[in-house]
C-alpha cells in the first residue's frame, strides 16, 4: 500500500499563534504544581522512611497510587470525579495544578527517598557520635547532601510534568478531550 | 595507670549478636582515665563491634555497660545516657565519615555549636586551634574532597577533639590510608596519647600499639582471649591464638 500522507508545515507554522497564549496557563499548571508537589515529595517522602511503621503505611498507599495509574485516569478524576464528590464545580486551574500537584508528589516522594537513603551509613554515624540528635543529624548532615543528590532526578520530573499539563488544553479546560472523543469513530467491529 | 581510680568504661558479661551470629562473647572490660587500650585481632573478630559498643552505636543484647557514670541498657532502652555518651567521648571511624559538604572549618565547629550551644566566635576559635594542633590550619577553608587521606583523617580527629572528649575512639584509623600517610595520623595520636587522653584503638599497627599502649587487648571471635602490657602481650604471649596471630602479622 503507498503511504499517501504528508505534514503539512504550513499548518504547524501557522497554528503557532493559538499555541503561544497557551503558554503561561502551560507554565503555571506545571510549576504551580511542581513547587506544591515538592513540599508533598518531602513530606510523603520522609513519612515512607520513617522508623514508625505506621507512619509508613499511609505514604506507601499515596506513592502507589499515583505511581502505578495513568495520569490521565488521575486527571479526569479530578476534573470529573471530584466535582461530583464536593458537589460543585471546580476552578479548571486549580484542578490542573492539583493534578500535577498530586501525580509528581508521589513521583518527588521517591526521589527524597533515594536521595536520602543514598547517603552512606557513616555520615549518621559520624553526627551521633560526635552527640548531634538524629534530627539535627538529619537536618545538618544527611538533608543538605540528599537535596543536591536530588537535583537531576527532580530536573527530570519537571520536564515529565511539564509535558504533562499538555493533558489539559491551552485554555486551561479539559474539554479538548471530550472533543476530541466526540469526533473519534466508534471502535470497529471485527 | 592504678586500679584504684574510677573506671570511665566498664563492661560487665556484654553479649551481642548480629541475627544468629554472635559476634562480642561475654566481654568483661575496665579502662580507667588516662589509659591507652589497644585493641588487636583478626579480620571479622568484633573488634570494630566491641569499641561501637561503648558509644551506642551498635546496641547489646545482654550485659551492662557504664561510661563516665552513664549506664547504657540493652536493647538501646536508654536514649537520655546514650545522648550524655555520646558527647564525653569522640570517634575517629576508618573511612573519616567527614561531611563532605562543608569546609572544614565548618566540620570541626558544627557539633559544639549544636550540640555544646558554642557561638560560633568561640567554635572557630577551638577549631582553628585544633587544626593547627593536628597540622592543618592551612586547609581549613577547604572541602573535604581537596584534601589528602591522612589530612582527611585529621580533620576527623580535630572534629572529634572540638567536643573535647574524656574519651577517644579509633576504628582502624588508619587502614585506609596510603602508606606514606599513615605516618602524620599516628603521630596526631602519639601527642594525644602523650597530654593523657583516654583512648581505645583498633589497629593493625603493632609497632606503634606496642610504643603507645598501656595495655593491649587481643580479641579472639568475640571473646577477650588475651590482655596485658605490650611487652606480655607481644615478647611472651600466653596462649596459641594469640601466639598465631602474631606470628601471622608481625611476619610480614
Ligand atoms: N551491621 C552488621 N550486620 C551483620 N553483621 C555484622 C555487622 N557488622 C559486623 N558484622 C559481623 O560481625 C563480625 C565482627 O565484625 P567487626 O566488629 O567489624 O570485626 P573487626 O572489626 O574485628 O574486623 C563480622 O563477622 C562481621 O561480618
Ligand atoms: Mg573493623
Amino acid at each position: 500500500m503507498d503511504v499517501n500522507f504528508q505534514f503539512d508545515w504550513s499548518a504547524a507554522f501557522s497554528s503557532i499563534p493559538y499555541l503561544l497564549p497557551g503558554i503561561p496557563w502551560t507554565l503555571l499548571i506545571s510549576f504551580g504544581g511542581l513547587a506544591i508537589g515538592f513540599f508533598i515529595g518531602i513530606f510523603f517522602g520522609l513519612l515512607r522512611i520513617s522508623p514508625v511503621r505506621w507512619l509508613r503505611w499511609p505514604a506507601i498507599v499515596y506513592i502507589e497510587v499515583f505511581r502505578g495509574t495513568p495520569i490521565l485516569v488521575q486527571v479526569l478524576f479530578i476534573f470529573y470525579g471530584l466535582p461530583q464528590l464536593l458537589g460543585g464545580p471546580i476552578n479548571a486551574l486549580v484542578a490542573g495544578i492539583a493534578a500535577i500537584a498530586v501525580n509528581s508528589g508521589a513521583y518527588i516522594s521517591e526521589i527524597v527517598r533515594g536521595g536520602v537513603q543514598s547517603i552512606e551509613r557513616g555520615q549518621r554515624e559520624a553526627s551521633l557520635s560526635l552527640g548531634l540528635s538524629r534530627v539535627q543529624a538529619f537536618r545538618y548532615v544527611i538533608w543538605p547532601q540528599a537535596l543536591r543528590r536530588m537535583i537531576p532526578p527532580l530536573g527530570n520530573q519537571g520536564i515529565i510534568s511539564i509535558k504533562d499539563t499538555s493533558l489539559f488544553s491551552s485554555s486551561g479546560s479539559v474539554s479538548w478531550y471530550v472533543k476530541g472523543r466526540s469526533i473519534s469513530p466508534p471502535p470497529s467491529p471485527r | 595507670m592504678t586500679s584504684t581510680q574510677t573506671p570511665i568504661v566498664r563492661m560487665q558479661k556484654l553479649h551481642k549478636h548480629f541475627g544468629s551470629l554472635h559476634v562480642l562473647n561475654d566481654i568483661d572490660m575496665e579502662i580507667v582515665p588516662g589509659e591507652v587500650v589497644v585493641v588487636i585481632g583478626a579480620s571479622g573478630s568484633g573488634k570494630s563491634t566491641l569499641i561501637r559498643c561503648i558509644n551506642g552505636l551498635e546496641e547489646v543484647q545482654s550485659g551492662s555497660l557504664d561510661v563516665d557514670g552513664n549506664t547504657l541498657l540493652p536493647n538501646g532502652k536508654s536514649s537520655q545516657a546514650l545522648q550524655t555518651i555520646r558527647t564525653e567521648v569522640g570517634m575517629v571511624f576508618q573511612q573519616f565519615n567527614l561531611f563532605p559538604h562543608l569546609i572544614v572549618l565548618d566540620i570541626v565547629t558544627l557539633a559544639p555549636m549544636k550540640v555544646r550551644g558554642w557561638s560560633r566566635q568561640d567554635a572557630e576559635e577551638t577549631a582553628k586551634r585544633l587544626l593547627e594542633r593536628v597540622g592543618i590550619a592551612a586547609q581549613a577553608g577547604r572541602y573535604p574532597s581537596q584534601l589528602s587521606g591522612g589530612q582527611q583523617q585529621r580533620v576527623a580527629l580535630a572534629r572529634a577533639l572540638a567536643m573535647e572528649p574524656r574519651l577517644m575512639l579509633f576504628d582502624d584509623p588508619t587502614s585506609a590510608l596510603d602508606p606514606e600517610m599513615i605516618g602524620e595520623v599516628l603521630d596526631a595520636m602519639r601527642e594525644l596519647a602523650k597530654e593523657g587522653m583516654t583512648m581505645v584503638i583498633v589497629t593493625h599497627e603493632m609497632g606503634f600499639a606496642r610504643e603507645v599502649a598501656d595495655r593491649i587487648i587481643f580479641i579472639h571471635k568475640g571473646e577477650i582471649a588475651e590482655q596485658g602490657s605490650p611487652e606480655q602481650l607481644f615478647d611472651a604471649p600466653q596462649h596459641e591464638r594469640t601466639q598465631s596471630f602474631l606470628a601471622r602479622v608481625l611476619n610480614h
